[in-house]
């Protein structure tokens, strides 16, 4: 490949000790500096203080149901792929409090809030993860709604995204097309290329602010070799996918809305709701009132909720969806068949996230096949 | 104008150990704010002056284990306007409900010099099995936050943020690890109500159903993910026959491992 077709033509390396270089001047720039770190056997997203936070040598096993942070290949930075949580953690957190009002006489006055949004610089971040924000901007930004909460924390958010060189056992964004290169919404993408005489990172400016950064940090023009490993990496973690999503999902459920698997995956389903709270582009929230005890002070608060409990299809007269059948359902065909018709792309980037996070290892993969198959397709 | 009367606050007591109501003691210095809002009528465990019924709310723990007690609940519902059952024996019998598995008569046989003595039922029952309730507020023992969130959205006329969702949102809602898909350790939180606060999980501990079975419950898919965790039919059987060994989602996964 010539340099000149590269899609990583302006790419720069980078040693793998200017990774705390990057961290540092991310730091100085105003940022919270949020990344992977090691808590309770698994990676989580944190506050990242230097490089030295970083889980370093370790990769993830994952399977339905499943996780192991096993000890992998010595002072790699980004064997493992994607954990528990997700950046959604951070845009659209677990509770936010919407407004906080005062009594004044008979009435009451809204209290202003004059906090400003948190900046932070997301380190770390999947190709996957970057599809699942770009499924929550159209959420939360659709052109009849927006949320002013979630875009101001997005909008100054740095990305700082990481090519998956390794692909985990639930991960199938290759059939997403979401991944594992990221293509664009990064200021800085980074691969690590391993090799037997070198380890570096190759690393891209996506934006003027992303450029900006890297100007900052000691680093050289890729060569064509250079950007050739780096596309090997990826192309390796295709190879290594571990799930696959059956094509054309869509319009396959949407024609299987009466289908007997849906009774089947019910008598596994927990109606736990695992999997709504790891996924990266589930959205749903309710809202709740709190009072001190005199009533004088009340705030409304939105927390995190799913599609898997009564109360939230809860309408005069019970819940709307009481089977667990109808449940699943609803959560299945709303990721993979009618988020289509709402926001105009999928609801799922195969991040694998609801497999492996289930306590009984339902895969939406295996399920989605499952009915392709009841339809005489192999 | 004479100021609002405050509304009349009963705690009542029947089997059970105290914990839940030490839990109202031990709210401190919202205890003091509580008991400037309502008039604490009849509260035996916080003092002895009693206020006579009828009383607006009463919060009764213990679970009915003696005929006396199943004549008494009926008294204090007859008393009371709001009824709120706090802690697993109230709302499931509790612990004491083991005896439901067993030949009770056996028991105070072999325990008791002078069985004509012992006067109790054969099982150990929740107050919703004898009287309607009207809230009930799970856990063993209750989560104070939670039963000051009862009194508190009772005195100002709104809904208590009491979820009856899983122990799993708790989880996820406060970025907890799950244990059992990390670990392998088996977990009852995603058939158990949330509540307590997240408290096992947090410290790498399965959740032992404290609350109780959730909404909506699939204790047979769950039984079956234990097996594969090297569970065995009595440890099965004896994980799901604790605190809310007698609530019926539970007493009916745990009779399929006898
Ligand atoms: S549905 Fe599952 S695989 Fe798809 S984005 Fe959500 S968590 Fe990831
Ligand atoms: S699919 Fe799995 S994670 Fe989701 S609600 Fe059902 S049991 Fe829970
Ligand atoms: S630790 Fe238990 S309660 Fe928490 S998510 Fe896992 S299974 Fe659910």
């Amino acid at each position: 490949m010539t340099a000149k077709q590269s899609p990583l033509q302006k790419a720069s390396i980078i040693d793998v000790q200017t990774l705390d270089d990057l961290i540092s001047t991310l730091a100085h720039a105003g940022y919270q500096v949020i990344g992977p770190r090691k808590q309770d056997d698994a990676i989580v997203y944190d506050t990242l203080r230097s490089a030295g936070d970083l889980p370093v040598g370790y990769a993830d096993e994952q399977d339905g149901g499943k996780y192991r942070l096993v000890k992998a290949r010595d002072g790699i930075y980004f064997d493992y792929v994607v954990g528990p949580q997700s950046w959604k953690r951070f845009l659209f957190p677990p509770h936010q409090k919407i407004c906080q009002m005062r009594k004044q006489g008979k009435a009451f006055r809204i209290v202003e809030e004059t906090a400003e949004p948190p900046c932070y610089a997301f380190f770390g971040v999947r190709a996957c993860e970057i599809a699942a924000m770009k499924v929550q901007d159209k959420v939360f930004d659709n052109g009849t709604f927006a949320d002013p909460g979630y875009l101001g924390k997005r909008n100054a958010a740095f990305i700082v995204a990481v090519n998956c060189g390794r692909a985990g056992g639930t991960c199938f964004c290759a059939s997403m097309n979401t991944g594992p290169r990221a293509q664009g919404g990064f200021d800085l993408a980074l691969t690590e290329i391993v090799e037997k005489k070198r380890h570096v990172f190759l690393i891209e400016a996506g934006s003027v602010r992303g450029s900006e950064i890297l100007a900052k940090i000691p680093r050289r023009a890729a060569t064509g070799e250079d950007t050739a490993a780096a596309l090997a990496a990826t192309d390796r973690a295709v190879k290594g996918m571990g799930r696959k999503m059956v094509e054309d999902v869509g319009p396959l459920l949407k024609r299987n809305l009466e289908h007997a698997r849906w009774g089947e995956v019910a008598k596994r389903c927990l109606t736990c709701a695992n999997c709504t709270m790891v996924c990266p582009t589930c959205f749903c929230s309710t809202v709740e009132d709190v009072t001190d005890l005199s009533g004088s002070n009340a705030e409304r608060w939105r927390r995190w909720d799913s599609c898997f409990t009564m109360d939230f299809s809860y309408i005069h007269g019970g819940a709307v969806r009481r089977e667990t059948s109808s449940r699943y359902r609803q959560w299945m065909t709303h990721k993979l068949s009618s988020w289509f018709e709402q926001f105009g792309t999928s609801g799922c980037v195969g991040c694998g996230r609801c497999i492996t996070w289930c306590p009984v290892g339902i895969d939406i993969t295996e399920e989605a096949r499952a009915i392709w198959e009841s339809e005489g397709r192999r | 104008m004479a100021a609002p009367s405050k509304p009349k606050l009963a705690v009542w007591k029947f089997s059970s150990c105290d914990g839940c109501q030490l839990q109202l003691l031990s709210c401190e210095d919202e205890l003091l704010a509580v008991a400037g809002a309502v008039d604490i009528a009849y509260f035996l465990e916080a003092t002895r002056a009693e206020i006579r019924g009828p009383y607006d709310v009463s919060l009764v723990e213990g679970s009915v284990t003696t005929p006396e007690e199943a004549e008494r609940i009926r008294k204090v519902r007859r008393q009371s306007k709001l009824l709120i059952t706090i802690g697993a024996c109230a709302t499931a019998g509790g612990i004491q409900a083991l005896k439901n598995f067993k030949d009770v008569d056996g028991f105070i046989r072999s325990v008791y010099a002078h069985p004509e003595y012992v006067e109790t039922l054969a099982t150990s029952t929740a107050i919703r099995d004898h009287v309607d309730v009207d809230f009930e507020l799970r856990g063993c023992p209750i989560n104070k936050a939670q039963l000051l969130e009862v009194l508190n959205a009772l005195l100002n006329d709104r809904k208590p943020n009491v979820p009856p969702h899983s122990q799993c949102i708790e989880c996820k809602l406060a970025g907890t690890v799950c244990v059992m898909v990390a670990h392998g350790t088996p977990c009852l939180g995603p058939v158990t109500q949330a509540g307590c606060g997240n408290l096992c999980p947090s410290f790498r501990r399965g959740c032992y159903g404290c609350f109780g079975p959730k909404q909506t419950t699939n204790t047979e898919s769950l039984a079956k993910r234990f097996a594969t965790l090297d569970m065995d039919e009595r440890s099965i059987k004896h994980f799901f026959r604790s605190f809310n060994a007698n609530a019926a989602a539970f007493r009916r996964e745990s009779e399929t491992h006898e």
